[in-house]
């Protein structure tokens, strides 16, 4: 980051002053108290400032690349204050200290920055698991599901080496699940270890689904050990223009059916699937509706 | 030698013991099926495609849909899903409607289920009692939501109506007469020859094959595994009551007959004490903004609605409405042993079979 000073300055000043309004807010807004006292909240506040907006830089680059919709410049200060606000509001939730005024903030405005805000912890939580990251440690609660993570991630990278995994973090909009991103020609040995390994077990396939996410297909599979009573989501980014996949029927019978449907309405293809069919739609159906491109093609019309 | 040929036999897709329309295509031998091949999808009307298109709240509806048999829990896990995301603190007095529909639910779907499972197997007033009972019930969701089958109750953030006055006392009073009327249904069909002989040992399953097949709900409890998400991942309130897990060992209809029965009980165990501890005041609806907007990333939750294991993922792009919206019906999963189950079956056995699973075919099919 460039212009440390300056904008550390000024980020220091949104955080505080957003800190304020939404305790004004959630206090009604009448109380009045000194607020020199609350020097290390601030410092607080600022890091957190500093590292959402590195996060969210993040996020923005991210979701560039995915081609969404939502367009982000990182130097933007009332997306920067937004963030600040409700990362200072979580962190002040305890402290009693409270300045009037500084109430422009809308209802709309609060919306989207907690919203922001959630989006901006996934994304640091990413962010965490990669070096490189000016990040102090305080600032993120560390999930409980972290220990479980960690674990997983070592006893894979015991034995299948150290680079099968694409990405791994903990979903903090999905209940903390450890989440792993397997490397789509690594997806079924990986699988296939998190089914067999003594000290994994996953023994149960919970939900299996793909997703067109325009600049690639995903298939999501989210699965429980019995066992150990513990979840673990996996997922496999595949190309869009030839979506194809090692199929894990071999390994959990559940997962059957949930690969035809995804093959129906994704077109997503599973290698070596026993009966890969049109399970919902009929076999002359044209297209996938679940792709983001597709149109219906219907004589009739 | 006597010898038969193989035909095939097709069962459905308009047929009174599939529940719905459902076809299954048979390879039998004599009596003996060889093979049974389910084709589904006569159902389908795309709920996650249509549901990309619209709101969170507009989605609701179509919830309804899925399962009908107990709309309170399709809704619940939409609503959950979008909450989880959202970080939402719910109300008490919303959670406690919210439980309590949703239990009053599980006993409407439970009672249909065994009234039609005993029709199906040739016991013909069963099924007159249990929509006797199964009629206060909708009696009640009506007056709490206006509508019998597709509520569309719950909201992100609480639910849509409030108790009517005296709605709680009824249901209060529910609980003593369904439980005798239980006892009557034990009286009438648990202890009955002519229906154990068609359960017994008929559709039998190990635990291991549940959980590879990933069935979820009586049929996998049915196996001995003590496993219900409002017990081990509880969501809503559910902590804050004090149920039992009822499980049986031996992994056949007559023991899913038996975790079912014992459900119920436990439904009502959860509705006194829910009607019990119910808050006479405070607000149905957390405090949500007038649009909901799901923040960026991507979540998935899971619930334990009458017939397994219901799951909500939703990936959201931070807009009102959902990029990805998916169901994991319980129904869809539990089918798919179906086939294995038949292999080598006679004939005789197919209904009770089928029957045992309970599926519902608006969740199977999406």
């Amino acid at each position: 980051m460039s212009g440390e000073k300056d904008l550390e300055q000024l980020k220091k000043e949104a955080a505080a002053k957003a800190k304020a309004a939404a305790l004004a807010k959630q206090q009604g807004g009448v109380e009045e108290a000194p607020a020199g006292d609350d020097e290390k909240a601030k410092a607080i506040a600022a890091a957190k400032a500093k590292a959402a907006a590195a996060a969210k830089a993040k996020a923005a680059a991210l979701a560039k690349q995915q081609g969404g919709a939502e367009e982000a410049p990182a130097g933007d200060d009332e997306k920067a204050k937004a963030i600040a606000a409700a990362k200072a509001k979580a962190a002040a939730k305890a402290k009693a200290a409270a300045q009037g005024g500084a109430a422009g903030d809308d209802e709309k405005a609060k919306a989207i920055a907690a919203a922001k805000a959630k989006a901006a912890a996934a994304a640091a939580a990413r962010a965490k698991a990669k070096p490189a990251e000016e990040e102090t440690p305080e600032e993120l609660v560390p999930s409980p599901n972290q220990p479980y993570l960690d674990k997983y991630v070592k006893v894979i990278e015991e034995h299948l080496g150290k680079d099968v995994l694409e990405d791994f973090y903990i979903n903090n909009l999905s209940k903390d699940v450890p989440t792993l991103v397997a490397k789509p020609e690594n997806y079924y040995k990986i699988a296939e270890f998190l089914r067999y390994n003594e000290q994994l077990g996953f023994n149960y396939l919970s939900e299996f689904h793909g997703g067109d996410f325009e600049t690639h297909m995903e298939v999501y599979a989210h699965l429980y050990s019995y066992n150990n009573r513990q979840s673990v989501a996996l997922k496999v980014k595949i190309d869009r223009e030839k979506p194809e996949v090692e199929s894990l029927s071999k390994l959990w019978a559940g997962a059957n059916w949930p690969e035809c449907e995804t093959y129906d309405l994704l077109g997503i293809q599973f290698k070596n699937h026993p009966n890969l069919y049109r399970i919902m739609l009929g076999d002359d159906w044209i297209g996938h509706p679940l792709r983001k491109d597709y149109e219906p093609y219907d004589v009739e019309v | 030698m006597l010898r038969t040929e193989e035909m095939l036999l097709n069962v459905g897709p308009q047929h009174p013991s599939t529940h719905g329309v459902f076809r299954l295509v048979l390879k039998i031998d004599g009596e003996i099926i060889k093979e049974a091949k389910p084709v589904i999808g006569y159902l389908h009307r795309g709920t996650e495609k249509l549901a990309e298109n619209l709101q969170y709240t507009q989605i609701i509806p179509y919830t309804d849909r899925l399962d009908y048999l107990a709309a309170m829990t399709n809704n619940y896990v939409l609503c959950h899903a979008v909450e989880t995301m959202m970080d939402l603190k719910i109300p008490d007095r919303a959670e406690y409607l919210r439980v309590i529909a949703m239990e009053l639910g599980r006993v409407a779907s439970h009672l249909v289920w065994w009234g039609t499972y005993l029709l199906d197997i040739g016991a013909v007033s069963p099924f007159l009692y249990a929509f006797r009972e199964r009629e206060m019930i909708i009696n009640m969701l009506n007056e709490l939501s206006g509508a019998r089958l597709t509520f569309n109750y719950m909201r992100v953030g609480g639910v849509k109506w409030d108790a009517p006055e005296g709605w709680i006392e009824k249901v209060g009073e529910f609980i003593p007469y369904m439980r005798e009327q239980l006892k009557g249904y034990h009286d009438l069909v648990t202890g009955n020859e002519i229906f154990m002989n068609r359960v017994k040992g008929v559709g039998r399953y190990t635990k291991e094959d549940a959980i590879n097949y990933s069935l979820s709900g009586a049929n996998l409890r049915c196996t001995g595994v003590k496993w219900d998400l409002r017990k081990d991942e509880p969501y809503s309130i559910y902590d804050r009551f004090d149920f039992d897990v009822p499980v049986q060992e031996g992994g056949d209809a007559w023991a899913r007959y038996h975790v079912r029965l014992a459900e119920l009980e436990e439904s009502l165990k959860i509705l006194e004490q829910a009607v019990e501890q119910f808050p006479k005041e405070g607000e149905i609806l957390a405090k949500v903004p007038k649009i909901i907007k799901a923040p960026k990333g991507e979540a998935y939750v899971r619930i334990e609605s009458p017939r397994g294991e219901i799951g909500c993922y939703i990936a959201s792009d931070g807009k009102k409405e959902p990029y990805r919206l998916k169901f994991r019906r319980p129904s869809f999963y539990n089918l798919q042993i179906l086939p294995k189950l038949l292999e080598g079956e006679n004939i005789a056995n197919l209904i009770a079979i089928l029957g045992a699973i309970d599926i519902v075919l608006g969740e199977v099919d999406g």
